[in-house]
């Protein structure tokens, strides 16, 4: 088994996810409450990665984080390290790939909230932080968990972006789904059964939690 | 230029025997018309925002609390909250102002208790403990429930409860009994009537319910259109016939002011004294002898004669001065006003009846009022 493109997988998940969670909630908010006549604009790039090819979104990336590239040189001059064919690099393209799967669900999330909570809690001197985190995030639960299994199972399940960005170095950027596309490439059938079997099993559980749950989950809005 | 204004705020404080004032000059678009208002509020007790259904009351109570974008200006006493020339606006969570709304707005994430914290938490210096707010509502047996599990009257009561633990400087209630039925209504009122006094915190109390801000209310402000069209003591200003012509098809009737005499308990009456002449009214022992009760008189319970009359069992006979008598020739009314020792009653009688008797302004009369009402 390939226990280190397992845990390689895991872990970019992790890292994408608890990243998206801080990125996202406060972009999946502004989203939903914001008046503002660019909010379409920021829907729709926020929306691309669902549409793109990911081969793409990983070509322009491999682009960007091209050491010669601004981007790829100030986090040369930064880490002493490159973003292409690293973890990090991973991690930041991953973080584009699903954004939509962290801040589609939580603006409905929000949206769902809407404002009244937060004027009653405004009237009770609430600042707006104090009150998005002791009101508007706990309504918005449901929103939290779905965004926060989709980005993870997304996240796991990327391949294409991973390629382009990351290529295919064990320990530090070979994921699960590269390690199956290679075993594919050299004839190692049983080796791809065996991890895709892991995959399919992991997303199928991943995805009939949140089902479930969210059936369950006491609805607090309305 | 300082000096003419300081007087001026010296005035007003004289006035409002140290009330607040509340500065109200506020202008916001809504949907047809403009909410335009621009009144002085001396907030002492309760003052009541009272007009049709749609007239900007709600519009008015968010822009004082910072929940519409309105400009101009609002101030509360020395406290600037919104002067859009001066480029001030306070944001909602920092301007003292406690907001209970038609729905109730309680957390349901949390329990009854909960929500009751999360006001306590957040309050200012000099709030009321929390168990003084859960005895005066009696909150204590819901504490744990849900606000799922509460009845509209019990979640109201919380609402309450959790606007006075943030101690505000100033109440705002936007119709919270709307949406309630007349029994629940009942329930609710009495701690309406006697929590923001005995709390301290004055109140602008919204709702298009005639008899509640008649009960309530000290001071009236109506609106319709969004504009202001009348503010003043609450039984002066729904007296006046262009206000109820505005209010919409409101039952003619007044609120006066009598004092609790005493209690019969042999004929079930309570007695109280309306310019010095006694009313009968139905027994209420829930009334202090010697206290200040707000009773209601319909018009068309108010009937004139031009003698003191006798052997009628119309029994609350009072010696007034007709001092306004309003006859369309096209109903078959006629409106009166008749001044009794400085309080106004209104009769409807028919416009024969006003011929036959040779009713005229400044006349004296005796009005005989067949019932009266503790205003609910």
């Amino acid at each position: 088994m390939e226990t280190d493109a397992i845990w390689l997988t895991f872990k970019l998940a992790g890292v994408t996810t608890l990243a998206l969670l801080v990125l996202g909630a406060p972009l999946a908010w502004w989203l939903a409450t914001t008046r503002s006549a660019v909010k379409p604009v920021i829907e729709a790039v926020t929306a691309l990665p669902l549409v793109l090819p990911p081969t793409v979104l990983g070509f322009y990336l491999l682009i960007l984080f091209n050491p010669d590239a601004p981007i790829g040189r100030l986090w040369v001059q930064l880490s002493g390290d490159t973003l292409t064919f690293s973890f990090e690099g991973l991690v930041a393209a991953s973080i584009l790939y699903s954004l939509p799967f962290m801040v589609q669900p939580l603006q409905s999330a929000f949206a769902a909230v809407g404002r009244a909570p937060l004027e009653a809690a405004a009237s009770l001197r609430a600042h707006p932080l104090d009150a998005f985190l002791t009101v508007a995030a706990p309504l918005a639960g449901r929103g939290f968990l779905t965004a926060t299994v989709l980005t993870f199972a997304h996240t796991v399940g990327e391949f294409g972006v991973v390629l382009m960005v990351g290529g295919n170095i064990p320990g530090e950027t070979r994921v699960v789904s590269i390690a199956i596309y290679e075993q594919v490439e050299t004839l190692r059938y049983a080796d791809a059964h065996a991890l895709s079997a892991t995959l399919l099993a992991f997303c199928a559980i991943a995805l009939l939690v949140v089902y479930a749950v969210n059936r369950r989950f006491p609805t607090h809005v309305g | 230029m300082s000096a003419e204004s300081r007087d001026g705020a010296a005035t007003v404080a004289a006035a409002g025997a140290g009330a607040l004032t509340l500065d109200i000059d506020i202008e916001l678009p809504l949907g047809n018309f403009h909410l335009q208002c621009a009144e002085r509020l001396q907030m002492d007790g309760v003052t009541a925002v009272f007009g049709p259904s749609g007239a900007g009351k709600s519009a008015l109570l968010r822009s004082i609390a910072g929940f519409e974008p309105a400009s101009g200006r609002v101030a509360l006493g020395d406290d600037v909250w919104l002067d859009t020339a001066a480029g001030v606006r306070v944001p909602a969570h920092r301007r003292s102002v406690g907001y209970m709304f038609q729905d109730a707005r309680l957390f349901p994430h949390l329990s009854v208790g909960g929500n009751l914290r999360y006001a306590a938490r957040r309050a200012r210096g000099g709030a009321p403990s929390f168990d003084d707010v859960v005895a005066a509502l009696d909150l204590a047996a819901l504490l744990r429930r849900r606000p799922s599990a509460l009845s509209g009257g019990e979640r109201q009561r919380v609402a309450l409860g959790r606007t006075l633990l943030a101690k505000p400087a100033l109440l705002l209630l936007d119709e919270p009994l709307a949406a309630l039925d007349s029994a629940r209504k009942a329930d609710i009122l009495p701690y309406l009537e006697a929590l923001p006094a005995q709390f301290g915190m004055p109140t602008l109390y919204v709702s298009h319910a005639i008899d509640e801000v008649a009960r309530l209310a000290r001071r009236t402000l109506v609106l319709a259109q969004g504009r202001a069209r009348a503010f003043g003591p609450t039984a002066a200003v729904l007296q006046r016939l262009d206000v109820q012509s505005i209010a919409g098809p409101i039952e003619a009737s007044v609120v006066v002011q009598a004092r609790v005499e005493r209690h019969d308990l042999h004929y079930r009456l309570t007695w109280l004294e309306l310019g010095g002449q006694p009313i009968a009214t139905p027994l209420n022992e829930g009334l202090a002898p010697g206290a200040a009760a707000h009773v209601r008189i319909r018009a068309r319970d108010v009937a004139l004669a031009t003698e003191r009359p006798r052997a009628l069992s119309i029994r609350n006979v009072f010696a007034g001065r007709l001092t306004e008598l309003v006859a369309e020739a096209d109903s078959p009314f006629a409106e009166a006003a008749v001044d009794v020792a400085g309080q106004c009653l209104r009769a409807r009688i028919t416009r024969a009846a006003a011929d036959d008797l040779g009713l005229a302004e400044g006349m004296n009369v005796y009005a005989l009022v067949k019932s009266v009402s503790f205003d609910a």
